[in-house]
């Protein structure tokens, strides 16, 4: 063991998982990162919100938890989420880092939201970040600036220069989208948001999940009123049409190009 | 000897040709696949035919409450009953148990009151004279445990310290090695088997005697396994000429067996690479085309899937069903570095489509990391489909085992046709546990079952007292446990022998001793908690500890935390270090194994409240599977948690329960295997199946 001093960089996990299936290619060791700046309607993590409290943790520690099991992980590897993992781009640049160093595949699923281009310092920051990460799942709430900011608290036109970023970067990235009825299945939204994902040529898959009410009970053990009271659950179907309509979206601008 | 048959055309020499020794055959002869499985064929319409009258015969089965016809005057043996069909025209391999499909046997060598028992709770009677004359002038294996057990056992067994012992029923878990059937035909055994009775020892010692009766009885099973094959008007003196001979010549072997005993498990073996060596050269020479030879894998399959046992329902209660455990191993790696996945290996598998999902035959899949990538995948669709093939570690018992062995049940693994294994239930040390606390005194009757040993009598529990007083508890229970099995198996030998399946081994049999542990996660759990939390005792009017209070929070078992899982090692380890200084019969080596499938409720209900903060008759939890939602770090530290566990202590097997919603493996295959690379510009058709890329590409060209 080596010694660790108070200058390790900390982490603060809500929870972590072993087997995730769900984020990320293969099986993957899923770290839930506490704090998020953004307050979507639909969350349905919001025990992740909070930016003091979380689990204490260090790197070094996780890396060495991945690396005893590592034959689960051959065709997965580590995904953060949370709440929001680029609030603590610092903890994560150094996991990565680690996790390279073993050839342990990496991705971020983020809002963007902390994304900023004027800010040096953290894009110094960030890009040396993304220069550890293998694939970023970026979550597009919407693709209108004002509905977008109604239903997160926060405009977006950072979260789609940041997706533009990516692409210069090369990131891979697979875009996902929450459709809930009567907020973001606007055909006219989803077609826009197809056209401007089809034209980021480091898109690798599209995600559309239908809205779900798993998270009302969070809200009542946190003792928070649920903001989307009486929306009812989208059922699969519906999500696939919605699919079909930004796959359209992606097509018209694909064949221009 | 020099010797050539007709069968053994084209194949190529070595030691096999000149002793009893598939292993060789199959090493000189077989052809690994590599390829994928787009070779293979659907079900004919013979097939169908013959399934739905499967389907219809087993609706009626249900509708008449579980049975659809019994034997209650026949004893089973290998020529009892007459041939017996679905529709002999349309079946490519024959022979079922009695005279008639679904239609279950008699046998009542295991006991009598078992048989009988199995008839009245179906509704049927037993014959009366063939219940006297298993009760007074033939001895039973049942009854033969009885008079030899002490009281201490009895004791034992009624307060379920020690449960599911098979001495009321066939013990099972033998496996024969019925491709030796195909192989060289059934003259060839019984002159090996010959020669072996004549070179035993000429000085009688009592195992000497015993040896030369059994030898003696295995030739006769062997010639009634060639009258049997000539009731279906096969001959199978000789090797087998094709595949069609060398499925059927090896399904006569396991039928006998299955008409002989009913045990607790009856496996298959390991024979899809086998027979693949026959379905090659028939390929070859033209005989057989791939449709042919999937008809005849697909109807053996169904078979198999049709052998059935009288039971009763308290049997059907402890193992959750009415398991065959018809388990066949498939795939796997030589040691000579090659896999030994065939094409045959994807027919067995294939037979889930064109047959559907069934739980029999437990299809066993041994897993490697070096079966090729197209097998994997192979494997992962059909489990994914059908949810009806189990895996085992082959990497982990090929280093014991070598490359021949098969499963037998579940996971008991075995050198096919070396080795053997006496199969002993459990004992339950979760009840062992609480023996420590209260001085041997059983919590839930209040007698005194084990020792008199001081018991606890602090208010909260002190881990290291705990531990002395375990271990002591444990090192008296390892003893009466060894030793009723020790009864249990000399008294199988001597009135329930297995005939056939022995007749089918080599003269020189290893004997595995199998001992089984239940409650492991109880116990791990209630010793961290008494490490790491604070555990008060709760004790009755009469001073017996009945519950406890855990004060404050431990470690559980399950979550890849070192601080509980070395505990749990070192359980398996101390209890396996005490079974082992015991005597066990006919030289055996004693081994455990952690793999209580269901039976974890039956034995769960016996057991009062346990330190874990468990309550009285609660389940435990399968196996060596961590207790129900204490595992809170998802399923890879879960199974870590067991990986952990000692194999060395317990080579029979360690088994972890684990179900998946299939939502939670992932939204898309593709992306659950791995497959990161399908991108955007992937062209016509190759993303053609449904995943979240789908259609990206399609709306682009």
């Amino acid at each position: 063991m080596t010694q660790k001093g108070d200058s390790v960089v900390k982490g603060y996990i809500h929870s972590r998982e072993s087997f995730g299936t769900v984020d990320g290619p293969g099986i993957r060791y899923v770290l839930f990162m506490q704090g998020c700046p953004m307050r979507c309607l639909y969350c349905h993590n919001p025990d992740t919100w909070n930016m003091s409290g979380g689990e204490e943790v260090e790197a070094e520690d996780i890396i060495a938890e991945v690396q005893k099991n590592r034959a689960f992980y051959s065709k997965g590897g580590i995904t953060v989420t949370g709440g929001e993992p680029l609030m603590q781009t610092e903890f994560v640049l150094e996991l990565f880092r680690l996790a390279h160093k073993l050839g342990i595949h990496t991705c971020i699923d983020t809002s963007g939201v902390t994304y900023s281009p004027t800010n040096k310092e953290y894009l110094e920051k960030l890009d040396e970040l993304l220069r550890y990460t293998d694939l970023v799942m970026l979550d597009i709430k919407h693709i209108d600036s004002a509905a977008h900011k109604e239903l997160t608290g926060r405009g977006n036109e950072n979260i789609l220069l940041f997706a533009k970023h990516l692409e210069e970067l090369r990131i891979p990235m697979w875009v996902r989208h929450v459709v809930i009825e009567g907020y973001t299945d606007n055909e006219g939204d989803l077609l826009r948001l197809g056209r401007f994902i089809g034209g980021l040529k480091n898109l690798r898959a599209l995600d559309v999940l239908p809205y779900h009410t798993m998270g009302v009970n969070k809200y009542k053990e946190l003792g928070l009123s649920y903001p989307l009271e009486g929306v009812p659950p989208l059922d699969k179907a519906a999500a696939e049409r919605a699919r079909f309509v930004i796959l359209r979206g992606i097509g018209e601008v694909r064949k221009k190009g | 000897m020099n010797y050539t048959y007709e069968g053994w055309r084209g194949f190529e020499g070595g030691t096999w040709t000149s002793e009893i020794n598939v292993r060789s055959f199959i090493r000189h002869n077989y052809t690994p696949y590599d390829g994928d499985e787009s070779f293979l064929e659907g079900a004919t319409q013979d097939t169908v035919d013959l399934w739905e009258q499967v389907l219809e015969l087993t609706r009626l089965e249900r509708e008449a409450g579980g049975v659809l016809d019994m034997d209650t005057k026949i004893i089973s043996t290998i020529t009892s009953h007459g041939p017996g069909y679905l529709d002999k025209n349309k079946e490519k391999i024959v022979g079922f148990q009695t005279d008639k499909p679904f239609k279950r046997a008699l046998m009542p060598y295991g006991g009598i009151r078992m048989a009988e028992k199995a008839c009245a709770d179906n509704g049927y009677e037993l014959d009366p004279e063939v219940k006297e004359f298993f009760t007074v002038h033939r001895k039973t294996h049942n009854a033969g445990v009885f008079d030899a057990y002490t009281p201490e056992m009895r004791a034992c067994r009624s307060s379920h310290i020690i449960t599911g012992l098979p001495d009321a029923y066939g013990r099972g878990r033998i496996i024969g090695d019925y491709r030796r059937v195909a192989l060289y035909g059934v003259d060839r055994l019984i002159e090996d088997k010959k020669q072996q009775k004549e070179t035993t020892r000429s000085a009688m010692y009592s195992h000497v005697i015993r040896d030369r009766e059994e030898l003696s009885e295995q030739i006769r099973a062997l010639e009634d396994l060639k009258k049997m094959a000539a009731s279906y008007g096969y001959d199978i003196s000789l090797p087998a000429r094709d595949s069609k001979e060398a499925i059927q010549w090896l399904y006569f072997g396991y039928l006998a067996a299955v008409k002989e005993q009913n045990g607790a498990a009856m496996s298959l073996g390991r024979t899809s690479t086998f027979l693949d060596i026959y379905a090659e050269r028939d390929l070859a020479e033209g005989r057989y085309t791939e449709r042919e030879l999937q008809e005849m894998v697909d109807h053996f399959i169904m078979k198999l899937r049709l052998v059935k046992f009288a039971r009763t329902p308290e049997y059907n209660a402890l193992f959750s069903g009415d398991p065959q455990w018809v388990t066949e191993s498939i795939g796997g790696v030589a040691i000579d570095g090659r896999h030994l996945v065939t094409k045959m290996s994807y027919r067995y598998l294939h037979t889930l489509e064109n047959l559907g999902a069934a739980p029999e035959p437990n299809l066993t899949v041994l897993w490697s990391t070096r079966l090729p990538e197209s097998f994997k995948r192979f494997c992962a669709r059909i489990s994914i489909e059908t949810s009806s093939v189990q895996y085992e570690n082959d990497d982990l018992m090929r280093f014991t085992h070598g490359d021949d062995y098969a499963i037998a049940c579940c996971v008991s693994s075995m050198r096919v046709g070396k080795e053997m294994q006496f199969f002993g239930a459990r004992a339950n040390l979760a009840k062992c546990l609480l023996y420590a606390i209260n001085g041997g005194v059983d919590e839930i009757s209040g007698k005194q079952v084990g020792p008199e040993y001081r018991p606890i009598t602090s208010e909260y529990l002190d881990y290291d007292e705990v531990m002395r007083k375990y271990d002591d508890m444990m090192r008296w229970l390892a003893g009466v446990y060894v030793n009723t099995l020790n009864i249990i198996h000399y008294m199988h030998d001597k009135y329930s022998y297995e005939k056939i399946q022995m007749a089918l081994h080599d003269k020189h049999v290893t004997r595995w001793f199998a001992t089984g542990i239940a409650g492991l996660s109880v116990v791990a759990d209630s010793l961290s908690a008494i490490k790491y939390a604070k555990v008060k005792v709760i004790r009755n009017e009469a001073g017996i500890a009945t519950d406890y209070e855990v004060e404050g929070d431990f470690p559980k078992y399950g979550n890849d935390d070192d601080r509980v899982d070395s505990i749990a090692y070192e359980i398996v380890h101390r209890f396996m270090e005490h079974v082992r200084k015991n005597h066990t019969y006919r030289d055996s080596i004693p081994t455990t194994s952690i793999l209580t499938i269901t039976s974890n409720v039956v034995y769960g209900k016996a057991t009062g409240s346990t330190p874990d903060g468990r309550k009285r008759g609660e389940a435990f939890a399968p196996g060596a599977n961590p207790m129900h939602k204490r595992d809170t770090h998802g399923a890879v530290a879960s199974l870590a948690s067991v990986a952990k566990l000692p194999f060395i202590d317990a080579q029979d097997g360690i088994s972890n329960t684990f179900s998946i919603i299939p939502g939670a493996l992932g939204k898309d295959d593709k992306i659950f295997v791995g497959d990161i690379a399908v991108d955007l510009e992937c062209v016509d058709g190759a993303c053609s199946t449904p995943t979240l890329f789908e259609g990206l590409d399609e709306e682009n060209s």
